[in-house]
């Protein structure tokens, strides 16, 4: 349905760069909301069959958002975020890292960026994600690795009780 | 510890022996030649590259050719297009999402 919408993945891997471009059909201020007020977050940020839950977000530079992302059979893993700039509808700037349950941040972590801009009714949503080592990239994209794996295994599930009904 | 491929490619010097290497294969002590190193040098990279598959051995009479496998960089690319399939979900839900604020809204 959203087919035109303009979607764009690239790997800088001497860089350790990923950059990210996606449009979407909505105001630019609506994006931004889905973006940075938790309750709207976690209704999208982690990839079905994943669930994401944020534990609080302090959207202020300074503060945190403290989260999880959460497998079907109840897995936790957690995340800090500390925004380091916020230009309100515009433009913020995150580090983000992998924790255990209690908050404890695991060192090095990884610089976002997103900036928001409207045209023709459409925001477009540039992200820059700067990994400052190697290992982290690595365990960055093992991540979205077991992710595609999850959910390709849950579109097989899918599948075959598709497949099954039809019998 | 086996190196994996992420360390491997980590390395300027051994990205750009890859990239010789998928013009044509050479032998160690060329490669030493071209990067102006020592073979003792060279012998780690190669070490490093062979570990995770991303180079192959091949004698040819009393030399040993190396030869990129590029089997083993399409692998790394998959682990990539997962990543960004992971993200496409997250966007397409996002799209849903955001329709469905658009339609309280109106209403």
């Amino acid at each position: 349905m959203n087919n035109d919408l303009l979607f764009d993945f690239t790997v800088d891997k001497a860089a350790q760069t990923v950059y990210i471009t996606r449009e979407f059909n909505a105001a630019q201020s609506l994006v931004w909301d889905a973006f940075t007020k938790p309750e709207l977050l976690d209704q999208w940020g982690a990839p079905a069959p994943l669930r994401m839950k944020t534990k609080y977000m302090d959207f202020k530079v300074g503060g945190r958002r403290f989260y999880a992302m959460i497998t079907p059979d109840g897995q936790e893993g957690w995340s800090v975020q500390e925004y380091t700039s916020i230009t309100p509808k515009t433009n913020f700037k995150m580090y983000s890292t992998f924790s255990d349950k209690d908050e404890n941040r695991v060192l090095p972590g990884s610089e976002w960026d997103y900036t928001f801009s409207e045209e023709n009714d459409r925001t477009k949503v540039n992200i820059t994600i700067y990994n400052e080592s190697l290992e982290r990239m690595e365990k960055m994209i093992e991540m979205g690795f077991r992710i595609g794996y999850t959910m390709s295994l849950t579109n097989l599930e899918n599948l075959l009780s598709t497949l099954s009904e039809k019998k | 510890m086996k190196h994996d491929i992420f360390q491997a490619i980590a390395d300027p010097t051994r990205r750009a022996i890859l990239t010789l290497l998928t013009i044509q294969a050479l032998t160690p002590n060329v490669m030493a030649e071209k990067f102006d190193m020592s073979r003792q040098a060279v012998s780690k990279h190669i070490k490093v590259l062979h570990e995770c598959d991303l180079i192959k051995p091949e004698q040819s009479g009393r030399e040993i050719y190396y030869h990129f496998n590029a089997k083993k960089m399409q692998e790394f690319d998959h682990w990539l297009a997962q990543f960004r399939q992971s993200w496409e979900t997250q966007f397409n839900q996002l799209d849903k999402l955001l329709t469905t604020i658009k339609e309280q809204t109106t209403k």
